[in-house]
C-alpha cells in the first residue's frame, strides 16, 4: 500500500472508531479507559521510532511524557490556550529535550545510552520537584473548563484528541518506515560504522530520531493534567510509562508500525481490565509475565510471529 | 597532474601507543596499489584515518585537490572515498537489495547532479549484485550468505557508492585459492572501469599479481614504496617479515 493510501485508509479507520464509539457507547468510563490505551499507542509508537527503527533503547520515556504534561501546567497557569495548542507546545518542548538528549549522548551506545536516558528522567524529575511554580513535590490541581469545546463531556473531548494524536503518530511511523529516512535509521541500528561508510550522516539522523520520538512522547503527555486534574511528579514521571513503552513494541514487534499498535492495544486493554476487575497493582506483574512469555515464544513480537508463519506457508 | 590522494606526515596515537608515524604516500588515479605489513603494523588504522572512521592526530590528507582532514566519514564517502571492512559489516536486518540501496540513496543521490529514481536504484542494485554473482539472492538476508558471498556483498556495497578510490581491507582473508581468484577478478574489473584500488592484504600471491605498486608498513612507519618485486626484496621488509 502506498503512503498516500495508508494515510487515507488509516484516517477512515480512525474516524470510524471515533464516530462509532461516541455514538454507541454511553458509559463515560469507556472513554476514561480508552484514553489511556490510545495514549500508550502514541508512547509505544514514539518509543519505537528511536528504539525499534534506530536501535537506541530509551528508558527516559517518563521525562518526555512529564515534560509535555508540565508544559501544559505552565500554559494553564499563564494562558487560556485550547488543549490542542498545548499539545503542540508540549511536543515542541519535548522535541527540544530529545534533541538535547541525542546531542549529549551521541557517543553512547547500547546499555550506556539506556542508562543515560534513565539518568535524564531522574534529573528532570528533580527539577520539577524543586520548581514551586508547578506545584513542586506537592503536586498541582488543574481545574478543567466546565464545558468542553464542541461537545458536552470533557473526557470524550480528551479521548478524541488522543485518538487524533494516535492516528498522527501511526502515520508518521509508517511514513518513516517506507522512506529514505527509515532505511537510514535501520542502517544505524544494524551497524553505525558501516552506515557512515555508506554515506549515512549518522549524527544528523540520530538527532532527528531522538527529537521526533521525544516530541511525540511530549504530545501524548500534554493533555494529562486535564485528564487527571491533579498532577504530581511521582505519578507523572512514573517508571511504568517507560516499562510499558518498551514492553509494548517488544510484544507487538519492533520492525513495523503495527507492532507498537498491537502491543499497546493488547497490553493497555489487559491492564485496564485488570485495574477494574482485580487491582491496579497487578499491572506491572502482567507486563512482566507477558514479556517473559514473548521473549520465549516470539522474540520478534506478534508481527514477527505472523511474518514467520506467512513465510513458512510460501515455501 | 595532481595526485588523487596525497597524505603528508600522517600520525595517529592511541594513548601512549604510536600506531602511525609520519606516513607520506600518494595514490594516482586508476592505480592498483598494494598495502602490506605484518599484523599490527597499522594498515587498518591507516584506512580508518583516511576514510574518517578515526581522526588522525597530525599530518594532512588531500583527496582530489581538497583537504579532507576534519570531514566526517559520510562526507568522505560522498566525495568518492569508499572502503570495505575487514570483518564484513552487513546491515543484518535488511535484504541484499536494501543493503545496496543505502549507499545509492545516501551517497550517489546526495551528490550534485541528477538523482536516481526509485526504479533506477532498484535496477542499479540488481546490476551491482549481478557483478559479484549474487543476483539470485537479492531478497535474502545477509545471514543466509556464505563467507565468500559476504565478502562480495561488502565489496558491492562499497562499489555502490560509485567511488573514485576504493580501499579493499583484507577482502580475501580466510578464503580458498579459487575464491581468492574470484574476488581478484572482481577487483581487476572494477579497476578497469576506472576505480582506483588500494588493496590491503596478507595473501602475497594475490597482492603481487594485482598491484602495480606496493607500500609496506611496519610498526606504524612506511618502510618501502615502489615496484612490487623490488619492494619485497628490500632488506628492511625481509627483516620485518622473516626476522634477522
Amino acid at each position: 500500500m502506498g503512503t498516500a493510501k495508508f494515510w487515507a485508509a488509516s484516517f477512515v479507520i480512525a474516524a470510524a472508531v471515533l464516530i462509532l464509539t461516541r455514538a454507541l457507547i454511553a458509559n463515560e468510563y469507556f472513554f476514561f479507559a480508552g484514553y489511556v490505551v490510545l495514549q500508550y499507542i502514541v508512547l509505544a509508537t514514539a518509543w519505537n521510532i528511536l528504539g525499534g527503527y534506530t536501535g537506541y533503547t530509551n528508558f527516559g520515556v517518563g521525562a518526555f511524557f512529564a515534560v509535555g504534561a508540565y508544559s501544559s501546567v505552565v500554559l494553564h497557569k499563564l494562558t487560556s490556550l485550547p488543549v490542542p495548542v498545548m499539545i503542540l507546545v508540549g511536543g515542541v518542548i519535548s522535541g527540544i529535550l530529545g534533541f538535547g538528549m541525542g546531542y549529549l549522548t551521541l557517543r553512547l551506545k547500547g546499555v550506556f545510552f539506556a542508562i543515560a536516558t534513565l539518568a535524564l528522567a531522574i534529573v528532570a524529575q528533580t527539577l520539577i520537584v524543586n520548581w514551586d511554580y508547578v506545584g513542586g513535590s506537592r503536586g498541582i490541581y488543574v481545574i478543567r473548563p466546565q464545558q468542553a469545546p464542541l461537545y458536552g463531556s470533557y473526557i470524550q473531548y480528551l479521548y478524541s484528541l488522543m485518538l487524533i494524536l494516535a492516528w498522527v503518530s501511526v502515520v508518521i511511523a509508517r511514513t518513516i518506515e517506507r522512506s529514505r529516512l527509515g532505511l537510514g535509521f535501520n542502517a544505524i541500528r544494524d551497524d553505525e560504522a558501516a552506515a557512515e561508510a555508506g554515506g549515512v550522516p549518522t549524527l544528523r539522523l540520530k538527532l532527528i530520531s531522538t527529537s521526533l520520538s521525544g516530541a511525540l512522547m511530549g504530545m501524548s503527555g500534554a493533555p494529562l493534567p486535564y485528564y487527571v486534574t491533579y498532577l504530581d511528579p511521582a505519578s507523572s514521571f512514573n517508571l511504568s510509562y517507560a516499562v510499558n513503552s518498551v514492553a509494548m513494541p517488544l510484544i507487538g514487534g519492533m520492525t513495523s508500525w503495527a507492532g507498537p499498535v498491537i502491543g499497546a492495544v493488547l497490553l493497555g486493554t489487559i491492564q485496564q481490565l485488570a485495574t477494574v476487575t482485580i487491582s491496579s497493582a497487578l499491572n506491572l506483574l502482567i507486563v512482566g509475565l507477558l514479556l517473559i512469555l514473548f521473549v520465549i515464544i516470539a522474540p520478534n513480537g506478534i508481527v514477527g510471529l505472523v511474518q514467520a508463519r506467512l513465510r513458512a506457508r510460501l515455501r | 597532474m595532481p595526485r588523487l590522494l596525497e597524505v603528508g606526515g600522517l600520525g595517529k596515537r592511541f594513548g601512549g601507543f604510536v600506531a602511525l608515524e609520519g606516513i607520506d604516500l600518494a595514490v594516482d588515479a586508476r592505480e592498483r596499489l598494494g598495502l602490506i605489513g605484518p599484523n599490527g603494523s597499522g594498515k587498518s588504522t591507516l584506512v580508518n584515518c583516511l576514510c574518517g572512521a578515526l581522526h588522525h592526530d597530525s599530518g594532512t590528507i588531500t583527496f582530489d585537490g581538497r583537504t579532507i582532514d576534519g570531514l566526517p566519514a559520510y562526507q568522505r564517502t560522498r566525495l568518492g572515498l569508499a572502503r570495505s571492512f575487514q570483518l564484513p559489516k552487513p546491515f543484518r536486518s535488511l535484504n541484499l537489495i536494501d543493503n545496496l540501496r543505502i549507499p545509492l540513496l545516501y551517497t550517489v543521490n546526495a551528490r550534485p547532479g541528477p538523482r536516481l529514481s526509485d526504479g533506477a536504484i532498484g535496477e542499479r542494485s540488481m546490476a551491482l549484485l549481478d557483478d559479484v554473482g549474487l543476483a539470485d539472492k537479492g531478497a535474502r538476508l545477509p545471514r543466509d550468505l556464505t563467507q565468500v558471498e559476504m565478502r562480495k556483498l561488502e565489496l558491492a556495497r562499497a562499489v555502490a557508492s560509485a567511488p573514485r578510490l576504493l580501499f579493499a581491507d583484507e577482502t580475501m582473508a580466510g578464503l580458498s585459492p579459487s575464491e581468492v581468484e574470484e574476488i581478484l577478478a572482481v577487483l581487476v574489473r572494477l579497476n578497469e572501469q576506472g576505480i582506483t584500488i588500494v588493496l590491503i592484504e596478507h595473501i602475497m600471491r594475490a597482492v603481487m599479481s594485482f598491484s602495480t605498486r606496493l607500500i609496506v608498513l611496519v610498526a606504524g612507519q612506511k618502510i618501502a614504496d615502489g615496484a612490487p618485486t623490488a619492494a619485497i626484496r628490500n632488506p628492511e621488509v625481509e627483516r620485518a617479515y622473516l626476522g634477522e
